[in-house]
C-alpha cells in the first residue's frame, strides 16, 4: 500500500511493522481489559444494574417513549427545516437586495448561535405554562438551526448545477421562477440529497439537547431509568448504542441513496463560510 | 435588561469561562486528533482500525451522552475528577478530537499521490519530501475544515451549561429567570457574544487561508 506519506514497505520494514502491530494490539487489549476490570471491580456487571434493559416493560418504554420520540423530533424538525432551508436558500440567491440581505442575516444568526442557547430561550419564553411544550420547543430550535444550515446546502446545490443550464433556460424564454423551479431545483435536489441526509444525522444527535429542558426522548428515558435504578453507566452504554445504531442506519441509507442518484461521484459539500456544519 | 447591564461583569465572566473551555479543549483536541489522524493514515493496521472505530463511534454519539458518561457515569468507576472545568474539557476533547482527526485526514488525502511520487523521483528523502512538498500542501487544505470544527466546538461548549458549569449559556438562563419581561433582549445579548467568538474564529481562518494561498 503506497500512499502520499510513505513508499511501499520492503521486507525489513514489514517485519518492523509486524512488531509495532503486535505491541499496539497488546496495548489496546490492555486498555479495554483495564476498563472491563474497572467495571467489574466496581460491580457494574451486577444483574440489578442491567435488569431494566432485560425487562420487557422497560424495553418498551425505551423504544416507544425514548427512541420513537427522538426519531419523531428529528423527523419533524428535518421536514420543517427542509421547507425553511428552501425558502431561505432561494431568498439568499434573490436578485433583490431587500430579500437577499435579511435572509443572509437570518441564516448567519442561527448558524452562529449555539443550539442549546436557542432551545433554552424558546422553551422558557414560549414553551412553559400552556405554551408549545418541551417537545415542540426542541423541534422549533432544531428547525431554525438546521433550516439555516440547509439554506447553505440548497444554495451550494443550485450553484453546483452547470451555468449553461440556467442560460439555456433563459434563452428559451423562461422566467426567473421557472428557471429555478423547473430547471435548477430538480437537478440540485439530486446533488444535495446526501448532504441533506447527513444533516439528519446531526439533527438526530441534537435532539439529545432536549435533556436540559426535560423534553421526551432517549436521554429523558435514560435519566428516569438511572435515577430509579442508580445505574448511570449501563444506561449510558445502552442509550448511546441506540443513538449510534440509529445514526449508522441513517448513514447507510445516505450512501445507498447517493449511489442510486448521483453515481460514484464525490458528495457535495456545502462550503463552510461562517459557522461550521460539523456539529 | 438593566439587570444585565448593571451586572455586566457576570456576563463577561461567563464568556471568559466559555472561551477558557474553548481554548483548553481546542488545544487538547488538536493534539489527540492529530495523533488519531496519524494512526489512521499510518502503516500499522491495528492502530488504523482502532482509530477508525473511535472516530465512527464518537461521531455518531451525541455530545450530551459523552457529557453524561464523564459527569455521571465515570464516578461509578471511581475515576472521579473533582474539577468540573477539567471534566467539561475532557468531554469536549473526546468529542472534538474525532472531528479534528477527520479534518486532518482529509487534508492529507487531498494531496495527490503524484506529488509524493515526484518528490521521491527527484531524490528527496522522506523528511525533505514531507517538509517541502507534502505538509505545506496538507496544512493549507486543513485550514477550512479545521476552522469549522473549532467553530462547532465554540458552540458546543454550551452543553456544559447542563452540567453545572456557569458559562455563557447557563448565565443567560440565570438572567432570563430573574427578568422574565426582557427575555428576547437577554437572548440577543448572549447570542451576539457567541456570534463575536464565531466571527473571530472564521476571520482568523480566512486570514490564514489568504496568507497561505498559492497560485495553482
Amino acid at each position: 500500500m503506497s500512499s502520499v506519506l510513505f513508499d511501499n514497505p520492503g521486507p525489513r520494514t514489514r517485519a518492523r511493522h509486524k512488531v509495532y502491530s503486535a505491541a499496539a494490539a497488546v496495548a489496546l487489549v490492555l486498555v479495554v481489559a483495564g476498563l472491563v476490570w474497572l467495571m467489574y471491580v466496581n460491580g457494574q456487571f451486577a444483574y440489578e444494574l442491567w435488569e431494566p434493559f432485560l425487562t420487557p416493560a422497560y424495553i418498551e418504554v425505551m423504544l416507544v417513549d425514548g427512541l420513537l420520540k427522538t426519531l419523531q423530533m428529528a423527523f419533524f424538525s428535518v421536514i420543517f427545516a427542509l421547507g425553511l432551508g428552501l425558502v431561505l436558500g432561494v431568498a439568499k440567491m434573490s436578485d433583490h437586495a431587500w430579500v437577499r440581505w435579511p435572509s443572509w442575516g437570518i441564516v448567519e444568526f442561527f448558524r452562529a448561535v449555539p443550539l442549546l442557547l436557542l432551545i433554552i430561550f424558546i422553551f422558557f419564553t414560549f414553551g412553559t405554562g400552556g405554551g408549545i411544550g418541551s417537545f415542540w420547543s426542541v423541534v422549533l430550535g432544531l428547525t431554525l438551526y438546521n433550516g439555516a444550515v440547509l439554506a447553505e446546502v440548497f444554495r451550494a446545490g443550485v450553484n453546483a448545477v452547470p451555468h449553461g443550464q440556467a442560460e439555456a433556460a433563459y434563452a428559451i424564454g423562461m422566467r426567473k421562477s421557472q428557471v429555478m423551479n423547473v430547471v435548477l431545483l430538480p437537478q440540485a435536489v439530486k446533488i444535495m440529497l446526501p448532504a441533506i441526509i447527513s444533516q439528519m444525522v446531526v439533527a438526530l444527535k441534537d435532539t439529545s439537547l432536549g435533556f436540559y429542558i426535560l423534553a421526551p426522548g432517549l436521554t429523558a428515558v435514560g435519566k428516569l431509568i438511572y435515577t430509579e435504578f442508580r445505574n448511570p453507566l449501563p444506561t449510558a452504554i445502552v442509550v448511546t448504542s441506540l443513538y449510534v445504531a440509529a445514526n449508522l442506519v441513517l448513514s447507510l441509507i445516505a450512501t445507498r441513496v447517493q449511489r442510486r442518484l448521483v453515481g460514484e461521484q464525490k458528495a457535495l459539500e456545502a462550503p463552510d463560510m461562517a459557522a461550521g456544519s460539523a456539529v | 435588561m438593566d439587570d444585565v447591564f448593571s451586572n455586566f461583569d457576570l456576563v463577561l465572566k461567563a464568556f471568559a469561562l466559555t472561551i477558557e473551555l474553548l481554548v483548553v479543549s481546542a488545544l487538547t483536541s488538536l493534539v489527540l486528533g492529530t495523533l488519531l489522524a496519524a494512526f489512521r493514515v499510518g502503516p500499522i493496521s491495528v492502530l488504523a482500525k482502532a482509530g477508525t472505530l473511535y472516530v465512527n463511534l464518537v461521531r455518531n454519539t451525541p455530545l450530551l451522552m459523552i457529557f453524561i458518561f464523564v459527569f455521571i457515569a465515570m464516578p461509578e468507576l471511581e475515576l472521579n475528577i473533582e474539577n468540573f472545568f477539567v471534566k467539561g474539557c475532557l468531554a469536549l476533547t473526546v468529542y472534538t478530537s474525532a472531528f479534528v482527526c477527520e479534518a486532518i485526514r482529509s487534508g492529507i488525502n487531498s494531496v495527490s499521490l503524484g506529488q509524493a511520487e515526484a518528490s521521491r523521483a527527484v531524490g528527496f528523502t522522506f523528511v525533505q519530501s514531507m517538509r517541502h512538498v507534502i505538509l505545506p500542501q496538507a496544512l493549507r487544505a486543513v485550514v477550512p475544515p479545521l476552522a469549522s470544527v473549532l467553530i462547532a466546538l465554540a458552540k458546543n461548549t454550551s452543553v456544559a451549561a447542563a452540567f453545572g458549569l456557569l458559562e455563557a449559556t447557563a448565565r443567560m438562563r440565570y438572567f432570563t429567570n430573574n427578568n422574565a419581561d426582557a427575555r428576547p433582549e437577554i437572548f440577543i445579548t448572549f447570542a451576539i457574544g457567541y456570534i463575536i467568538i464565531v466571527e473571530v474564529l472564521s476571520a482568523g481562518a480566512i486570514g490564514l487561508e489568504r496568507r497561505w494561498k498559492v497560485a495553482r
